[in-house]
C-alpha cells in the first residue's frame, strides 16, 4: 500500500513538471501582457520599466527557471492586475467553484442513479423510455443555451429563483458557504443543476446500462431463487455492481466539472474560479493563468488518487490484487 | 412408482417464449411426479426445455417466457397460479434450487456472510447472529473448512468447487424438501464431481429432500437418480426407472443418447453420434421432433406421437419403441 502510494506520487511529480513546461510556453505564446496592462499614453521609458518590474525582460528559459525555484516554495508568482500572490487570488475563489461543482455532482448521482436504475428496470416502458431522451438532451444541449433557458423560465417568466450572483452566505470553518442559508440555496439552485445536466444524464446512462448487464447475471438469479425480495435484490445486489463504473467515470468527472465549470459561472456571475481565468485570459494576466492550471492538473492528480482508493473499497477483487503486487 | 405424498407433481406444464421471431415452444405438455427423497434425473441435449423446466417450478422464467398451461403441484399447491409473493415465500425456503456455473452464481462484490445471512432472514426473522451461525453450520456440512474464516471472504478467495458448495449450503440452509439442481457439476473437475454427487446423495437420503438433478450426462444420471425423464425438444420422450431407461431404452433418442457415451466395451471404434443437431424450436419439424435425425422414422412420424406404454410404467413418445433391447 505504501509503496503504491510512492509510486503514485512520483508519477504527480512529473506530470506537474511536464504541465508547468507545456503551461509556461503555451501561455508565452498566447501575446505580451504588457501591451494590455500599460496605459497606451506610456512614454518608451515606462514601458521597459514595467517589462522589467514583471521580469518579462529575461529569456524564456530563465523566466521558467525562476517560476520553477519559487514555485518549489510554494510560491506561483503575483497577479500583474491585482499584485497579490496568484494562489491567494484562486484560493479566494477557490470554495464557490467547488461548492457549485461538488453541488452539481451530488445532484447529478441523487438523480441519476435512481432515474438510470428504473430506466434499466423497465427499459420498455414510456417512463423509462422517457427517461433516456431525456438524457440525449442533456448529453446534447449546449450548457449556455440550457443556462440561459433555465434564467428565462425560472427567473424572468416565474421570477422563482434569482439569476446571478452566490447570493447571502455564511461562514463555516473559514470558508464561505452558500449552501448554508436559504438566499444561498435559492441562488445555487440554477446554476448547479445546470452544471448537474451532463453529468446526470451520463450517471443515467451508466446505471442503466448496468443495471441491464446486473439483472442478467446468475447471481441476481440465484438471489431470487433465495427468496429474497425485489427491493433487496435491486438496492444491493444490482446496486452495488453497478456502482463501480459510475464512481470511475463520476470521480474523473468532478475534475472536469471544477476545470469547466467556466460557462456556468460567466452565465449566472458565479463568482468562482472560472471566472477568474476568464478574465484572467483576458488580461493576459500570466502568474494567474499558469497558476490555475498548475491548481486544476493537481487537483485531477489528487482526484484521481482517491478515486482508485474507493474503487478498491467498493470492488473486493482490485484490493486482493493490490495486496499480492 | 408415485408415493401416497408425493412432493412434486408437475402435469401438463407448457412454458413459451413470445418472442419477435415467434412462439418458442421451450417446454411443451411436460409431465412428471417426484416423490419424497427421491431423486429425478432430467436428462437431455442443450436446448431441449431441461432448464426452462426446473425456472418454470421455482418461478423464475424472465420475459418474454410465461407459463401458460399445466400445474406445477408443489406439496398440493399449484404453483402456477400462485401469486409471486406465495412463490417467493417458498423458493430458497421450500424449494432451493443451484445453478450451473458456480463462478457466476454469487455476487462478486458481497461477502459470503451477507450472502448467506440475508438468505437467512428472507423466510425466518432471526438477528443476524443467529443467521451467521446458522450459514457457519450450513457451510461446515458441506465440507468447507473453517467455516467462521470463510464466511468472512470474497467469492474471489474460493475455487469453483468450494463456491459451488457455497451455494449448496445456501440452498440448504432451510432444510428444503425438494432442490431443483441446475447441472450444478458439469463445470466442475471430475473429482469435485464425485464428491459432490456422494454428498447432495447423503443429504438427501437423510434428510428426505426431493431432488430435481439437470443434466446431458448420463453417467452422472445412472449413478445417482431413482427416475429419468429423457427430455427433447421441450418434451418427455421418455421416462421411467434409471435401471430399466438405461438398461433397456425404448425410444431411438433414448438409445443414441446412451451410444454416444464412451465405454471401455467400444475402446478403439467410434464413438457413436446421433446424425444432425437439435433443432431449433422456432422452426420444429412437423410431426415427432425427433423425426429428421431417426433412423427408424417413417411417414407414420409425421404425427406428433402421444404418450403410449409399449411396456408397463415405460411411457414413451414413439411410434417405433426399440423393442429389441441393445445389443
Amino acid at each position: 500500500m505504501l509503496v503504491y502510494f510512492i509510486r503514485r506520487m512520483m508519477q504527480a511529480v512529473l506530470v506537474l513538471f511536464i504541465m508547468s513546461i507545456l503551461v509556461f510556453v503555451g501561455v508565452f505564446s498566447i501575446g505580451n501582457p504588457v501591451d494590455i496592462l500599460i496605459n497606451p499614453q506610456a512614454d518608451q521609458e515606462e514601458i521597459a520599466r514595467a517589462i522589467r518590474v514583471l521580469g518579462l525582460d529575461k529569456p524564456l528559459w530563465e523566466q521558467y527557471w525562476l517560476f520553477l525555484v519559487n514555485a518549489a516554495r510554494g510560491d506561483l508568482g503575483r497577479s500583474f492586475v491585482f499584485n497579490i500572490p496568484a494562489i491567494e487570488l484562486i484560493l479566494q475563489r477557490m470554495p464557490a467553484t467547488m461548492e457549485l461543482a461538488i453541488c452539481a455532482t451530488f445532484m447529478g448521482v441523487l438523480m441519476g442513479i435512481p432515474l438510470g436504475m428504473w430506466a434499466g428496470l423497465k427499459p420498455d416502458s414510456v417512463s423509462g423510455k422517457s427517461i433516456m431522451a431525456g438524457s440525449i438532451l442533456g448529453f446534447s444541449l449546449p450548457t449556455f443555451w440550457v443556462g440561459l433557458m433555465l434564467i428565462m423560465i425560472f427567473a424572468v417568466y416565474l421570477g422563482w429563483l434569482p439569476s446571478t450572483g452566490r447570493g447571502q452566505t455564511r461562514n463555516f470553518l473559514g470558508i464561505e458557504l452558500s449552501i448554508l442559508t436559504w438566499d444561498g440555496i435559492k441562488h445555487m439552485m440554477m446554476p448547479a443543476f445546470n452544471l448537474a445536466l451532463f453529468k446526470l444524464s451520463l450517471v443515467i446512462r451508466l446505471a442503466r446500462a448496468g443495471t441491464r448487464e446486473a439483472i442478467l447475471q446468475d447471481y441476481v438469479k440465484f438471489a431470487r431463487a433465495k427468496g429474497l425480495r425485489s427491493g433487496r435484490i435491486i438496492g444491493v445486489h444490482v446496486f452495488k455492481n453497478i456502482m463501480i463504473p459510475i464512481v470511475t467515470v463520476l470521480g474523473l468527472e468532478l475534475g472536469s466539472t471544477i476545470a469547466f465549470a467556466v460557462v456556468t459561472e460567466t452565465v449566472f456571475a458565479w463568482p468562482g474560479m472560472g471566472k477568474l481565468i476568464i478574465d484572467s485570459i483576458n488580461l493576459l494576466d500570466r502568474p494567474v493563468i499558469v497558476a490555475y492550471l498548475m491548481i486544476i492538473v493537481f487537483m485531477f492528480i489528487v482526484i484521481n488518487l482517491v478515486v482508485d482508493l474507493m474503487y478498491s473499497v467498493l470492488d473486493p477483487r482490485v484490493r486482493i490484487a493490490e495486496a499480492r503486487g | 412408482m408415485t408415493d401416497a405424498a408425493p412432493t412434486l407433481v408437475v402435469e401438463n406444464l407448457r412454458t413459451h417464449f413470445f418472442t419477435k421471431a415467434g412462439v418458442v415452444k421451450a417446454v411443451d405438455d411436460v409431465s412428471f411426479t417426484v416423490g419424497k427423497g427421491r431423486i429425478l434425473g432430467l436428462v437431455g441435449e442443450s436446448g431441449s426445455g431441461k432448464s426452462v423446466t426446473g425456472f418454470s417450478i421455482m418461478g423464475l422464467v424472465d420475459a418474454p417466457g410465461r407459463v401458460v398451461g399445466g400445474r406445477i403441484l408443489f406439496r398440493g399447491e399449484n404453483l402456477a397460479e400462485a401469486s409471486e409473493e406465495q412463490v417467493r415465500r417458498l423458493r430458497g425456503s421450500r424449494i432451493a434450487m443451484i445453478f450451473q456455473d458456480p463462478m457466476m452464481t454469487l455476487n462478486p462484490v458481497l461477502r459470503i456472510d451477507t450472502q448467506m445471512i440475508e438468505a437467512v432472514q428472507a423466510h425466518d426473522s432471526v438477528d443476524r447472529e443467529t443467521a451467521r451461525r446458522r450459514a457457519r453450520d450450513a457451510l461446515g456440512k458441506v465440507g468447507i473448512p473453517s467455516p467462521d474464516e470463510r464466511l468472512q471472504a470474497y467469492p474471489h478467495q474460493f475455487s469453483g468447487g468450494m463456491r459451488q458448495r457455497v451455494a449448496i449450503a445456501t440452498a440448504l440452509l432451510h432444510k428444503p424438501d425438494l432442490i431443483i439442481c441446475d447441472e450444478p457439476t458439469t463445470a466442475l473437475d471430475v473429482t469435485i464431481q464425485g464428491q459432490i454427487l456422494y454428498e447432495m446423495q447423503k443429504l438427501c437420503r437423510d434428510s428426505g429432500t426431493s431432488l430435481v438433478w439437470i443434466t446431458h450426462d448420463l453417467s452422472v444420471i445412472a449413478g445417482l437418480a431413482d427416475e429419468v425423464c429423457v427430455m427433447y425438444a421441450g418434451r418427455i420422450v421418455e421416462a421411467g426407472t434409471v435401471d430399466e431407461v438405461l438398461d433397456r431404452p425404448l425410444h431411438p433418442y433414448t438409445l443414441g443418447l446412451i451410444g454416444s457415451v464412451p465405454s471401455r466395451n467400444v475402446r478403439g471404434r467410434p464413438l457413436a453420434q446421433i446424425p444432425g443437431m437439435t433443432p431449433s424450436l422456432l422452426g420444429l419439424p412437423a410431426g415427432c421432433a425427433f423425426r429428421t435425425r431417426c433412423g427408424r422414422a417413417d411417414d407414420a412420424c409425421l404425427i406428433t406421437p402421444e404418450i403410449s406404454a409399449p411396456l408397463p410404467d415405460r411411457p414413451i413418445r414413439c411410434f417405433h419403441p426399440v423393442l429389441a433391447g441393445p445389443a
